[in-house]
């Protein structure tokens, strides 16, 4: 019994000193690595899901279009559209702003542009294929279809 | 004489740190660049005439039309997605084996044609098969589970590892060319829907 007595004496304190540290630490983290998103996106987006995914190294080298159905219909209609940065534009403007990206990156990675395809999961796939006809044209070949992942079915 | 040093309270500092620790983890969003990556073709001017007639046992059809029913090689299909990726899979791998299946890998084309009515939902869903059946087959060939070699395809020049697997899996000839290359073809949809 006595053993279990002195057990229970024993004052046990968490040091408490070092804990605005650690918060400091994680702080700086978090600070460091969020990044603010700078457009809002104004169409719907339900993203579809996917198994295969494959994930992209260079981030400045994604450009992301947006195509759905439009988040204030009674403004904007319920036909599907395409948003890139915070505008609507029609497919055969696409090329002029793939060219615009282009020109944002560096010249020698210019041919290394990826198009990210952030696409609702109801819109028709005719909207989409002329989209990626613009693209051929424009020449960025180099497409993603962002897909969530999809988890294991049981 | 010192004047006494005048004390600034940091009792509360952790709690204005905290603060600003759940504001930031709220905000972070991770940036997320997943999905399925596919290649366009050249634009179409670019592309010679096309005359060169592709023999039918090299062609893998599969269509969607805008009611999201599947054709696979011109019959309704009634299986389930994983039976799709098996059957492609052996199509792919036929070598001449079955006269009604490919001759080669490298001239087995999985060709996929949607309408302009086809949901995107199904496009991916159908896409994602495919790619799967490639995977699986890239995969299986350097003997590493599908999971692991998405992420080496992913960022083949991380290792000289990863770059041997991936020219490995592929089967990358001397003259660059691949014996299992990812021939998938998205024809131009068709018009019936929309």
């Amino acid at each position: 019994m006595s053993k279990f007595k002195k057990k229970a004496n024993v004052k046990q304190e968490i040091p408490t000193s070092s804990m605005p540290d650690v918060v400091f630490m994680l702080l700086f983290f978090f600070m460091v690595t969020t990044q603010m998103r700078d457009t809002s996106i104004i169409v719907q987006q339900r993203i579809p899901e996917a198994s295969q995914l494959r994930k992209l190294q260079r981030k400045s080298l994604v450009k992301y279009l947006y195509i759905g159905e439009p988040r204030k219909v009674e403004e904007w209609g319920k036909e599907p559209k395409i948003q890139a940065n915070d505008v609507f534009i029609q497919p055969r403007e696409v090329i002029q702003w793939v060219n615009q990206e282009k020109s944002t990156l560096d010249e020698s990675e210019r041919d290394q542009i990826t198009i990210a395809l952030k696409v609702d999961n109801e819109t028709k796939r005719g909207i989409i294929a002329d989209v990626e006809t613009e693209l051929r044209k424009a020449n960025a070949r180099k497409l993603l279809y962002s897909t969530n992942i999809k988890m294991a079915e049981f | 004489m010192p004047r006494p040093t005048p004390d600034i309270p940091n009792a509360s500092m952790a709690d204005i740190a905290f603060l600003l620790l759940v504001f930031f983890l709220v905000t972070t969003t991770v940036a997320n660049i997943k999905g399925l990556s596919v290649g366009l073709p050249p634009p179409p001017e670019a592309l010679p005439p096309e005359d060169v007639k592709i023999p039918e046992r090299n062609l893998f059809k599969i269509q969607i039309n805008s009611f999201d029913n599947l054709l696979v090689e011109g019959e309704p299909w009634m299986g389930s997605n994983d039976q799709l990726t098996e059957d492609i899979k052996r199509f792919i791998l036929n070598n001449g084996n079955d006269p009604t299946s490919s001759d080669t890998p490298q001239d087995a084309i999985v060709s996929y044609k949607t309408d302009r009515g086809t949901s995107h939902r199904k496009f991916i869903e159908v896409l994602d098969v495919i790619q799967k059946a490639y995977y699986d087959i890239y995969a299986d060939r350097v003997g590493v589970s599908n999971d692991k070699w998405r992420e080496i395809a992913s960022d083949p020049n991380k290792s000289p590892e990863f770059a041997e697997l991936y020219d490995r899996g592929r089967g990358r000839l001397p003259d660059g060319k691949l014996e299992i290359p990812m021939n998938l073809s998205i024809a131009e949809p068709t018009q019936v829907g929309q």
